[in-house]
């Protein structure tokens, strides 16, 4: 690597990938609760089960983000980090209170650990996703200020790059929005309007500014096609995102005691947020066609790939499908909406941290890239998980489907539990493909241990 | 991309663009303030209520259910569960969960809630049920 500091990414990328497969086994465990309801009741409901599931997912990506941008910034910066002891002194505050949360999650009721929390001080718990108690909050703040600190410092001791600033603008506003999870007033839609603030303008707005940037980091590093020809496409691909975006937040405010006008506002500029998508896809495949050099690291140009194309699927095709408010009427709140957000967050954001692994981790391991061996596996890994994932999403969205009929849509509508057991083989096919994303991510992780000694040629 | 169109260009479009699109998702998030206290019956909002929606929270209900559409979907929608079971059948649905669930089912937890605190959910829901959302859900199933 070219500036020692860059090595404090490293931490950060292990604990990710060790968080991702905590999250996997809670899906799993989930899923066949979906089928077998009292499966580990009432040790652990569901409700708890999701909880771990979710938070982990948050985390990990928080964790590769932050690995990703360690990695980044003094390469685009050209200077050393301003401090790598802030960075790993961070990096454990953040894995010992996110372990602490999750066993917290596991050990007490969440009623009992809102009160040993604090929550009374603060109430902000107990909202999807938002479900951290108190000093989690705090702690992921602090944790989240300090990153962004000595991110800035370097930056502005060293060169200022268009991606570099792509990435700190998404970095600083994914701190700003977590500020709105504070916000809980006793208004319930207040409380809801507020919370999308953080959940969608996270998710749809700056995270993709995270998003593109890794990405184009990866492709100017892997491709060798001119930085501004990268950059130019960038910041045509993050100007699209938020334009579509941000009034997309719209798409949330159809039923929840919010004004019509916004099914309007909400339909068209979402009905727009595939096209940064679709730029994504196509600016991924031109830079690779038009490349100037054979990069021997062809997995990470395999997963730079395969984030264009899935986050265009999950999060573009699978989001319109259900965008449009009439639509929405009726699949609001359903199985479809899960399957949208299981493919829109693992082509967005688990592919895209798992390319710049895919891409950092060689060089912190002392080489341009793993042997052919371990490449190999590592592609087997991409397209297990990927095909599982595509799987997994059109089952649910075949559950969703029958679930919209029976429930909402049919003359003779059927009460939820009822609808639920007549779509159970869906949940089981989902299950099956879970457990081949687990395979698929058990065959990533041997991948790091395979044939590393042979040195490929740079 | 031809190169007329150069990267400052971009750029500028860039902060330019989003500058403009937050403003106009401010504005229209102030115009939606100034209704919402039509809509969301606010005026209503008694202390149980707010002790209703704390014990919604502090149980993890959003954990398995939705309100309003939002939250897991392992378990049935209750932005309108008051119309489908009414204000006992609920009390007395959330105070009959066995404790060690029902085989082979999805089961709720057992929450052991006083009668208090089950008429303080109970007035929750019901604000919720009240709340105007433009006719969602579909039909009472939720």
């Amino acid at each position: 690597m070219q500036y020692k500091s860059q090595a404090v990414a490293k931490p950060y990328f292990i604990a990710a990938i060790g968080l991702f497969v905590g999250q996997i086994l809670f899906g799993l465990i989930l899923g066949l609760q979906y089928v077998l309801g009292d499966f580990l009741f009432p040790a652990i409901p569901f409700n708890v089960a999701r909880m771990v599931h979710t938070n982990l997912l948050i985390v990990w990506l928080l964790f590769g983000f932050m690995g990703g941008a360690y990695y980044m910034i003094p390469e685009e910066s050209e200077t050393e980090l301003f401090s790598p002891k802030l960075a790993l002194i961070l990096f454990w505050t953040f894995l010992v209170a996110g372990a602490l949360t999750i066993v917290g999650y596991l050990a007490v009721p969440y009623a009992t650990l809102a009160e040993m929390t604090g929550n009374n001080l603060l109430e902000t718990m107990g909202r999807e996703f938002l479900e951290q108690p108190l000093p989690t909050k705090l702690g992921i703040v602090v944790v989240v200020l300090g990153f962004l600190f000595n991110l800035t410092m370097t930056m502005l001791k060293g060169k200022k790059t268009a991606i570099s600033m792509v990435l700190m603008i998404g970095l600083w506003g994914l701190a700003v929005f977590f500020l709105f999870s504070f916000y809980n007033p006793v208004n319930v839609v207040l409380d809801k309007f507020f919370w999308w603030w953080t959940v969608h303008l996270w998710v749809e707005g700056v995270w993709e500014l995270i998003l593109g940037s890794f990405l184009a980091f990866v492709l100017i590093k892997t491709t060798g096609v001119d930085r501004e020809v990268i950059e130019k496409w960038l910041y045509v691909i993050v100007t699209l995102t938020l334009i579509t975006g941000i009034i997309g937040t719209g798409h949330h405010y159809f039923w929840i005691g919010t004004p019509e006008y916004w099914q309007w506002w909400g339909s068209i500029f979402s009905a727009l947020e595939p096209i940064p998508f679709f730029a994504m896809t196509v600016f991924a495949f031109n830079m690779v066609n038009r490349r100037r050099r054979e990069h021997p690291n062809k997995a990470a140009v395999l997963w730079a790939l395969g984030t264009g194309v899935m986050a265009f699927l999950g999060a573009g095709v699978w989001g319109f499908l259900h965008t449009l408010a009439p639509v929405n009427y009726y699949t609001h709140g359903t199985q479809i909406t899960a399957a949208h957000g299981h493919m829109a967050f693992y082509g967005a954001y688990v592919m895209v941290v798992l390319m710049m692994i895919s891409y950092a981790m060689p060089i912190l391991r002392g080489r341009a890239a793993n042997s052919n061996k371990s490449q190999v596996l590592e592609m087997w890994a991409f397209w297990l998980m990927t095909i599982a994932m595509t799987f997994i999403t059109l089952f649910l969205t075949a559950a969703g489907i029958l679930q919209v009929w029976l429930q909402r849509v049919s003359d003779t509508p059927l009460p939820f539990m009822v609808a639920q057991e007549k779509i159970a083989l869906f949940y089981w096919m989902r299950e099956w493909a879970g457990v081949a994303f687990l395979i698929g991510l058990v065959i990533y992780i041997l991948s790091f241990f395979v044939g590393g000694d042979e040195k490929e040629a740079a | 991309m031809s190169g007329a169109f150069t990267k400052s260009m971009a750029r500028n479009i860039f902060y330019g663009g989003t500058v403009f699109f937050f403003l106009l998702f401010l504005a229209l998030s102030y115009d939606t303030h100034t209704q919402l206290p039509k809509r969301d019956m606010r005026a209503n909002i008694t202390p149980q209520i707010a002790e209703g929606k704390k014990l919604w929270e502090v149980n993890n209900c959003i954990g398995c259910h939705t309100l309003l559409g939002e939250g897991a979907y392992f378990a049935p929608e209750l932005g309108n569960v008051i119309v489908r079971y009414g204000e006992e059948g609920t009390k007395a649905f959330i105070q009959a969960r066995p404790k060690d669930g029902i085989p082979g089912r999805r089961s709720m937890p057992q929450f052991n809630f006083t009668d208090e605190q089950l008429n303080a959910i109970v007035a929750f829901l019901k604000h919720v049920n009240s709340i105007n959302t433009n006719n969602w859900p579909p039909n009472s199933q939720g």
